[in-house]
């Protein structure tokens, strides 16, 4: 029983670098209508940004950190600005062929500048320390990060329940030409949340890295965050943190129970099976436009 | 308080607006009829700077100032609002929420909230209906929300595009009286409706128009009076001549 337990708790710590890339999907899901592959090397190039003024300038952590935030934020921006918005006449397909292409420049430039050998990220807290609550054993990081996704999830929430930007969010993804009527400048918005995803990339990207740095280290990540964010419909932040613990959680208990080999292969199979049962993902709320 | 001077409007290469030409004075309605195609919602699109890069040619000044192809948002702020065709409401917000929407370009939160209220006693209804999804409403009850959202901005000249589409006699009744009773508020008025008899019970005075172009213009009483107006808009048959007869008279009359 205890066996099980820590399957679970380690499940939902390693589910919650995915639920952070696919809350940040979804965000940019919600608005824009395109599922951003470009997300991971936001959040790749944010997290070797903090490296890289650690390391040359020797700034604290704590100093870095707004920095590579303020970096994510603005590189968020600016490929929006730059190229997403030069897209005339977008459709979905080409959206898509634009991200992954964005994603290749930066996965490539990060490659060039600090080659593809692991690296070391000064941390506050060690990956090797561990807390133990009863018998069951979490990593202080893994903690953390579990803290961070639920706080992150709450203030996205408020922030899109209560606030003058949230509803202008919410009304430019509805309906932009009505957005605008209201006087809502739809371009400024869609610009800031680029921006406010790539921060939460980022702060995955940043809560991954004292484990694992490398240039491709976003890749898993990313891709069952996108995984998470389909399961809980693509446009629901709570179902994208859900859908990433679930996603975490079976994984482990099939890599614990069944087999290691195939545990990262698992996540994609069980998408593809609630894709096929529920195609609407397993937490969306069902509205049908009325004719 | 709008003057639009000669505008012309293009889709790629369709011309839909054709040198059209329109002054309203303030606190006037002006009610623009025509038949499907004949070019009024864009003509509508083109004030509020909808469609990109247009107008082609002419000008459109709102209180004494140029708005052609200035922002939709920049256009907003200046003090006109509009009710598109087809309601446009944000179907997954609240009732609420969309009127909050309709306010964003305001700050003092005591006003906008009484402003809302202010819509709840227009349209009782919504005041029930406060906390439900704008897309589970009806039609008509969607359309009184497009119409309280566009007052939320507190607008100088409201602009609606066909607000009786699809409605029942009945909720016909009931919106153009709202319409009244914002215009004896204030607010300025250009009604586009296929709905000939009530527009032009409403407005001071009206156009006709056709094919992209203004083809006949008056006060609401030399409208209703003109024969051509009677047999096509208001559905009134002269017996003396069949349809197809009416129809070759009537462009020879307007061209
Ligand atoms: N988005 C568009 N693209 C191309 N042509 C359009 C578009 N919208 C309208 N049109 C054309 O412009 C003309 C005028 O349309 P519209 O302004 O909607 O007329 P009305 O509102 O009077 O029914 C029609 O011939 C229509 O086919
Ligand atoms: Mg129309």
């Amino acid at each position: 029983m205890i066996d099980f337990i820590q399957t679970i708790v380690s499940g939902i710590a390693a589910g919650s670098s995915y639920a952070l890339m696919g809350l940040a999907m979804v965000l940019i899901y919600k608005t824009s209508e395109v599922p951003n592959f470009a997300q991971g090397e936001l959040a790749l190039a944010a997290s070797f940004f903090a490296y890289m003024i650690m390391e040359s300038f020797g700034l604290s952590f704590f100093l870095a950190l707004p920095c590579a935030l303020s970096f994510a934020f603005l590189l968020g921006c600016f490929l929006e600005f730059l190229v997403l918005r030069r897209a005339k006449t977008p459709n979905i397909l080409s959206m898509i062929v634009i991200t992954i292409g964005l994603e290749m420049i930066l996965l490539g430039l990060v490659s060039w500048k600090f080659g593809a050998d692991q690296k070391t990220m000064p941390f506050p807290i060690s990956p090797y320390d561990s807390m133990a609550i009863g018998n069951i054993f979490i990593s202080t990081l893994e903690l953390v990060t579990v803290f961070v996704v639920l706080a992150i999830m709450a203030a996205l929430y408020l922030l899109l329940r209560f606030s003058k930007m949230g509803l202008a969010m919410k009304a430019t993804q509805q309906n932009t030409m009505a957005a605008r009527l209201m006087g809502i400048r739809a371009n400024r918005v869609l610009n800031l949340t680029w921006g406010l995803s790539s921060v939460v990339g980022a702060i995955a990207g940043l809560l991954i890295a004292p484990t694992l740095m490398h240039p491709y280290m976003m890749w898993d990540p990313l891709l069952k965050g996108f995984a998470a964010a389909v399961m809980g419909g693509m446009t629901s932040l709570p179902g994208a943190v859900s859908g990433a613990f679930l996603l975490g959680i079976i994984e482990n208990i099939f890599g614990t129970y069944i087999s290691i080999e195939f545990k990262a292969v698992v996540a994609f199979a069980i998408i593809v099976i609630i894709l096929c049962i529920k195609p609407s993902g397993l937490f969306a709320r069902h509205y049908v436009k009325k004719v | 308080m709008l003057n639009i001077k000669n505008i012309e409007t293009y889709y790629d290469l369709i011309c839909a607006v054709r040198g059209v030409s329109l002054r309203v004075e303030a606190k006037s309605i002006t009610a623009i009829l025509g038949n499907n195609g004949a070019g009024k919602s864009t003509l509508l699109k083109t004030i509020m700077g909808l469609i990109e890069d247009q107008p082609d040619k002419g000008t459109i000044e709102f209180c004494g100032e140029a708005i052609d192809r200035k922002d939709t948002e920049e256009i907003v702020r200046r003090g006109i609002s509009f009710v598109p065709e087809g309601r446009e409401v944000f179907e997954e917000l609240t009732v609420r929420e969309n009127l909050l929407a309709g306010a964003f370009i305001r700050k003092n939160r005591n006003r906008i909230d009484g402003d809302i209220n202010t819509v709840y006693t227009y349209f009782p209804i919504l005041g029930k209906r406060r906390n439900q999804w704008a897309g589970t409403l009806s039609g008509g009850e969607q359309q009184m929300l497009a119409i309280g959202r566009a007052l939320m901005s507190r607008p100088k000249l409201m602009l609606l595009d066909e607000p009786s589409l699809g409605l029942s006699p009945v909720l016909v009744k009931e919106i153009f009286s709202i319409i009244k009773t914002i215009h004896a508020d204030g607010v300025t008025i250009i009604l586009v409706e296929q709905n000939a008899k009530m527009a032009l019970s409403l407005a001071d005075t009206g156009y006709i128009m056709e094919n992209g172009r203004f083809v006949l213009a008056g006060t609401s009483a030399e409208l209703m009076d003109d024969e051509n107006v009677q047999e096509f808009y208001l559905g009134v048959r002269s017996d003396t001549s069949s349809k197809g007869y009416q129809r070759w008279k009537r462009k020879k009359v307007w061209r």
